[in-house]
């Protein structure tokens, strides 16, 4: 039976932007408190042993998100739950101590690193600082962990900007993996890649997830990488879930009118494919998430939009067995969009 | 003007080579080409494989030092572009071959207003007067898709988001009806929504204008899309080209099938990702025999001593490989 290794409850991170105050009335700024609402009520569990992949376009809040599950950013509202206890509520002390199984990998491998440590060093850093290992013991576990992302310890004394990007990323991996992690949020871990090397990162983080027993919350905007490396996928648009379900179903049967155009969206590497394929055009571009739409996030740019989702905010429905979608214009009777009547709206 | 045989470009031989401290860069070393009238050639690669200094030096724009164009011939509607003053490439820059780039806010000048960077062009190579170049930039704008163009014109850059600004660059490239567009990566910073907008629009606008594009990018789904020939380049050589469809479905070069198998196909099952094993060269320092043998899963002894010869497997089809036949057989395809 699967377990939940991470329960995420009505997450939210509210950035405020200020305005308002008594001074911006005097100078003729804007009037209202900006605040963006980069996550906004997100609730999610992570299974032991999966890899999830959250997916979305730039500025919905997946890095956000996780970076709140591990409180790299304070979360304004809402529960984490690891090993029964509440991330989004424990001191910092105490955080620091579970935080340790938490670890995350980032997009850009070089900004990540400190450019005057050593390979050594870096990878050595969490080790002492948990006190895992000190002296002759931790020289031998920097080896084995540089060993284990693909690394020559000829490399342990060199500095980070000798190594391409691809080398790069594999050092993050081996400083996360350092604290024998239970979970990791790799963070665009492939994006600055080539396409030959993000090949590489990819199996490498499959291979080691199998080996360690690792769970992975993998970010993207890549959905041909993240259809790859997931086994389940959750899809954000504009700090909301619209859609979670396996990855092979999300693809094949996208059910949310978003979820749908954006799997459209992606360029097969297939020529005959390309030629006769049926891409679902969005209009206009991505709102601000300071003043997001109302009701559905996604009705300025919906082909299926009606009056009503101006007004309700639509709740993630079980629509099919595992299958979620936040869509009023669908409902587990009536699952797919395109047989719906105009105008009606059967999951409200 | 003297029209060779439906060839709008014709690339001989190019050389460009940059001198740096760690000696010199051969970022794209003997390359040629064809690009015929009203096609679309998609030029693919990873970092440093040469692409964009091949699109940089067919319009002169490589800096001059440390890169130098060594030697070749960039046969543009029959006049060779590297021998013509500058004064003359000048004129043919925006007006005659267009570009655009990956970022769109680092090319729009941040302190100018939308309309009168458009202006610009038209004032400048077709002589329009003020009020011809507004109504021209307006036009432009709507052809791209802008909404509200005439209240948007007056904006600034950064007014606009990423996909807008790329429409921006499109309608400027655009506004001189060249014969040529050279997009540089144009969808690289975009979301996968936007993307798909902005490839379409190149799209109709191709099949509106009858203007011929280069189209160089990383992406193997893009250049599927949108090409009608595609030339793989690794190590500034020309590994493969041959037509889109066929070099997606008989590729003739160990490393051209690499790449397709390394690109995650959302329609397969899931399972171990083929990869191209170690790291791209450094061009500074290539070692005799095919820059590419070190990674290479078909690799032989002659491959790291010889240089691979560029093998013709069909009409239109060439690959530089030792085993150009037998990859291209293993393929499918039956070599001439």
């Amino acid at each position: 039976m699967s377990t939940t290794l991470i329960s995420i409850r009505d997450l939210k991170v509210h950035f405020d932007l200020g305005g308002g105050g008594p001074l911006d009335k005097l100078i003729g700024n804007k009037l209202v408190r900006q605040v963006v609402k980069a996550v906004d009520g997100v609730s999610l569990d992570i299974i032991k042993g999966e890899t999830l992949g959250l997916v979305g376009e730039s500025g919905c809040g997946k890095s956000t998100l996780g970076r709140a599950i591990l409180r790299l950013t304070e979360p304004t509202d809402g529960q984490v739950f690891y090993r029964d206890r509440d991330l989004a509520h424990l001191s910092s002390k105490q955080l620091r101590e579970h935080r340790r199984h938490l670890q995350i990998i980032f997009q850009d491998p070089y900004a990540s690193l400190n450019p005057r440590m050593t390979v050594g060093q870096i990878v050595r850093e969490p080790l002492e600082t948990f006190r895992l290992a000190r002296g002759r013991a931790a020289e031998e576990r920097v080896q084995e962990l540089l060993e284990t992302v693909g690394l020559s310890k000829r490399f342990i004394k060199r500095y980070p900007h000798e190594f391409s990007g691809g080398q790069r990323q594999r050092i993050g991996i081996a400083r996360a993996l350092a604290v024998d992690p239970d979970f990791i949020v790799a963070d665009e871990p492939i994006s600055a890649l080539d396409v030959s090397i993000q090949a590489q990162i990819m199996n490498l983080l499959d291979k080691l997830r199998r080996e360690k027993n690792l769970t992975y919350l993998f970010i993207s905007h890549d959905l041909r990488a993240i259809r790859h490396v997931s086994d389940r996928v959750a899809v954000m648009y504009l700090g909301k879930l619209v859609e979670i379900a396996d990855a092979k179903t999300i693809y094949n049967e996208p059910l949310m009118p978003y979820t749908k155009a954006l799997i459209s969206a992606v360029p097969v590497p297939d020529p005959q494919v390309e030629a006769t394929r049926q891409r679902i055009m969005l209009e206009g571009d991505v709102p601000s998430p300071i003043n997001p739409p109302s009701g559905c996030r996604f009705h300025t740019r919906c082909p299926y939009a009606i009056d009503k989702c101006k007004e309700v905010v639509p709740q993630l429905v079980e629509i099919k067995p595992a299958h979620f979608a936040a869509c009023i214009r669908i409902s587990p009777a009536q699952p797919h969009i395109e047989d719906v009547p105009p105008g009606a709206a059967p999951g409200l | 003007m003297a029209i060779t045989n439906g060839n709008l470009l014709e690339v001989k031989d190019l050389r460009t080579h940059f001198e740096t401290e760690d000696g010199i860069v051969k970022a794209v070393d003997g390359i040629s080409f064809r690009l015929k009238r009203g096609e679309t050639l998609g030029i693919v690669g990873e970092s440093g494989s040469g692409k964009s200094v091949t699109n940089l030096s067919i319009i002169r724009l490589i800096p001059d030092p440390p890169g130098k164009i060594v030697s070749g011939e960039v046969i543009f509607n029959g006049a060779d572009l590297l021998l013509l003053p500058n004064e003359a490439i000048r004129k043919i820059r925006g007006r005659r071959i267009a570009m655009i780039f990956q970022d769109p806010m680092t090319s729009l000048n941040p302190f100018i207003k939308i309309s009168r960077q458009l202006m610009e062009m038209t004032r400048l190579h077709l002589g329009h007067s003020k009020a011809q170049a507004y109504e021209h930039a307006i036009k432009m704008l709507e052809t791209v898709g802008i909404p509200d163009a005439r209240a948007r014109a007056d904006n600034y850059p950064h007014e606009f988001s990423g996909g807008m600004r790329q429409r921006v660059m499109i309608a400027m490239a655009l506004s001189c009806e060249p014969e040529l567009l050279i997009a540089d990566e144009p969808t690289t910073a975009l979301d996968v929504t936007i993307q798909a907008q902005i490839l379409e629009l190149i799209k109709k606008l191709k099949h509106e204008t009858g203007t011929s594009v280069m189209l160089i990018t990383h992406d193997l789904g893009v250049v599927a899309g949108m090409t009608d020939h595609v030339i793989v380049m690794y190590a500034g050589k020309i590994f493969e080209q041959a037509r889109t469809s066929e070099l997606f479905s008989l590729p003739g070069n160990p490393y051209t099938k690499g790449l397709l198998r390394s690109v995650p196909d959302p329609t397969a099952e899931q399972g171990k990702l083929y990869q191209i094993p170690g790291l791209p060269p450094d061009v500074a320092h290539l070692k005799p025999g095919c820059p590419f043998a070190p990674r290479c899963d078909r690799v032989e002894q002659i491959c790291h001593k010889e240089f691979p010869p560029f093998v013709q497997l069909n009409a239109e089809h060439y690959s530089l490989c030792h085993f150009a036949r037998d990859v291209y057989a293993d393929s499918g395809g039956t070599p001439l």
